[in-house]
């Protein structure tokens, strides 16, 4: 259970040491045709992400962030360069390779929750154990751990409609989480909150760092990326910075 | 191992899904389940009445003995050479008595009886009624040896009767109950062409032949009887049973060649006689109902085809409204086989929901007929259900494989984006 958290200004802010390299691309880059026009998403990105980081991604719409985002899920593969996953290729892996890797290896946060209206929060979170093969018991003893620690253990036989857009949204992070992943990969995950409400999912997102999870967060708002230890800002499909955050 | 259970509880997860989708869409399910139960509904009832129309026609069959070879002058069945038959000698009462003694002087010969029937259509008259159309027919005390028709009451007429030309008789069922309506017939007398025959028995109930000729409405009388009232020289034919019905064809060679000779016809000649047996009558029926069974769930199957129409159709409905859907679960590691299973598994369960309620219907069809039209040839057997199950879950697994293939497909980032 996460005890209710206190004024924004006075987190500490800690930073963990990084640990093993998680993600390492080389190189990138990602074309797309929309018609008859071939459109750039990426010009050549390079970029390492490490165990223990907190990171951001940032930039205007159109910068390629939402392709980088898909890239790091394993949602979508480079059309040249390499990506390394926790040391493997994931760039010539198949479709249902891909399918194995998104599911141990990567917990996915949405902007719009992307739950399943007609199940409840216990099964939304069980769903990613059911793809993984884990029997039921031991799904649902998980799911329910999960749960509790993003603070819902009395809504665990709610439904989508009867809960809050914070709590389904902590509902998708306890999805996110529950397959105990190498990465939680969130985009826009305040976007379809009110500002006090996606600053609490910040806060969580906060704990769950200190907690030991690697985080990265797609946004375009400065104040959900300051909560990250380190920023990268996208510009016309090529990285622009990449520093660390400070106070 | 591994691989199994996952497999196992994909499975059950994607069950779960189809029932909540199905329950969730009530109206669309139902309508798109109508169009299977009406298919299935179709096809099971043609299936019911071509059941019925096989035993029935096998039934009519059996009447005509398995074990029993038919010399005639003209074949069973459609012939197109008439004129080869019309000029034969019609066969004679005195053939049989010949055919009888050539195989008597056969050793170890297939064959065992030969009766003579000679018959034509006459009225029957009691004291106070009269029945038209009855086949009455005369033989000998043989008769009893081929036929393996019961009595209601009563016995054929035996030896002495027979040879002597006694004027007795046995009657059909249906006969005896025209005439001597909720009593018994047997001591009555009935009058053939004005000549008085006592009754000595009436046969059980044995059924129409194909629904045409009833073997109820028959009388039968000693041949010796028979051929005082009717000319017998053009309305003969013998009847000769087999000892070993397995070996039916090897009889039917050794009654060619003992027939040959009773009819002195030298080597080269065509015979002047046809041996007919039911086989030979099958052989002529059987394409025509194999031509009906064919078109009748031909045409009935184009119903089911409408209905499966339908569920290719609401599947590729569910597969575009589920799109973010199918999104969000590759992104949560949902192979393509998962996904390709959830929606087979949805159009899967509206069929075997459309083939339960359509068997049910059909059922109840069924017990209707049965209990409004008893004679109406219906037959409802167990395979049958298992059969429409079997076509339920084809009918789904195909209606539902191009819409489920088209979404197991979709680029995850493509259906993620998908409002």
């Amino acid at each position: 259970m996460i005890p209710p958290p206190p004024p924004a200004a006075h987190v500490p802010r800690t930073v963990r040491p990084p640990g093993p390299l998680v993600i390492d691309i080389e190189d990138v880059t990602k074309l797309y045709r929309m018609g008859a026009e071939i459109v750039h998403a990426l010009r050549g990105v390079a970029l390492k992400v490490h165990r223990n980081e907190y990171m951001a991604i940032m930039g205007p719409s159109g910068s390629g962030k939402s392709t980088l985002m898909n890239m790091l899920g394993c949602l979508d593969t480079p059309t040249s360069g390499h990506y390394h996953f926790n040391g493997k290729d994931v760039s010539s892996m198949s479709d249902d390779e891909l399918a194995s890797i998104r599911n141990r290896e990567i917990g996915f946060v949405f902007q719009t929750f992307n739950l399943l209206p007609r199940s409840t929060s216990l099964h939304n979170v069980e769903l990613p154990l059911i793809y993984a093969g884990l029997p039921p018991a031991a799904r649902r003893a998980r799911a329910r751990e999960a749960l509790e620690n993003v603070g819902l253990g009395d809504r665990m036989l709610h439904k989508p409609n009867e809960l809050s857009g914070g709590q389904r949204q902590r509902v998708a992070v306890a999805r996110a989480l529950v397959n105990h992943p190498s990465i939680l990969l969130a985009d826009e995950p305040t976007g379809n909150l009110d500002s006090k409400t996606g600053e609490e999912i910040m806060q969580l997102f906060d704990q769950l760092y200190e907690q030991g999870n690697t985080i990265i967060v797609v946004t375009h708002e400065e104040d959900i990326a300051r909560h990250a230890r380190r920023a990268i800002r996208l510009h016309d499909g090529l990285i622009e910075s990449d520093r660390m955050t400070g106070n | 191992m591994k691989t199994l259970a996952r497999f196992y509880y994909e499975f059950a997860e994607s069950v779960r899904i189809a029932w909540a989708q199905i329950r969730a869409n009530k109206m669309r399910s139902v309508l798109t389940a109508l169009g299977v139960i009406i298919g299935i509904v179709a096809v099971t009832l043609m299936g019911t009445a071509i059941r019925g129309i096989d035993t029935g026609f096998n039934d009519s069959l059996a009447m005509l003995g398995d074990d029993v070879l038919y010399v005639q002058k003209w074949p069973w069945g459609p012939i197109e050479d008439w004129w080869n038959y019309v000029n034969r000698p019609p066969i004679q009462v005195a053939d049989a008595e010949r055919l009888s003694r050539v195989i008597e002087n056969t050793p170890n010969s297939l064959l065992e009886v030969v009766v003579p029937v000679a018959g034509r259509g006459a009225s029957v008259k009691a004291s106070d009624s009269s029945v038209d159309g009855i086949y009455v027919f005369g033989t000998t005390a043989d008769y009893a040896r081929i036929s393996g028709v019961d009595y209601k009451e009563g016995r054929l007429f035996n030896e002495i009767e027979s040879s002597g030309g006694r004027s007795v008789c046995v009657l059909g069922y249906d006969v005896a109950e025209a005439l001597f309506p909720g009593r018994s017939a047997l001591g009555g007398t009935v009058r053939v062409g004005g000549h008085p025959l006592t009754i000595i028995g009436v046969f059980a109930k044995q059924g129409e032949f194909l629904g045409l000729i009833s073997f109820d409405n028959q009388l039968v009388m000693p041949l010796n009887a028979y051929r005082k009232m009717f000319s017998i020289r053009r309305s003969t034919d013998l009847r000769v049973k087999v000892k070993d019905k397995t070996r039916l064809m090897q009889a039917k060679e050794e009654l060619v060649g003992a027939m040959r000779r009773v009819r002195g016809q030298l080597p080269g000649e065509r015979d002047n006689f046809t041996i007919n047996e039911q086989q030979a009558f099958k052989a002529v029926l059987d394409p025509v109902k194999t031509a009906i069974a064919f078109a009748g769930l031909f045409i009935t199957g184009l119903s089911l085809f409408v209905g499966a129409i339908g569920i290719m159709n609401i599947t590729f409905v569910s597969v575009k409204e589920r799109t973010k859907e199918i999104g969000t679960r590759k992104a949560l590691g949902a192979r393509r086989r998962t996904i390709l299973l959830q929606f087979l598994i949805e159009a899967v369960s509206i069929c075997l929901i459309g083939g339960t309620v359509g068997m049910m219907v059909s059922y109840t069809v069924f017990l209707g007929i049965q209990f409004q039209f008893p004679w109406f040839p219906v037959q409802f057997s167990p395979d049958l259900v298992v059969i429409s199950m079997l076509v339920s879950v084809v009918t789904g697994i195909i209606s539902g494989f191009a819409p489920a293939w088209g979404a197991s497909r979709l680029d995850p980032v493509v259906a993620l984006r998908y409002e």
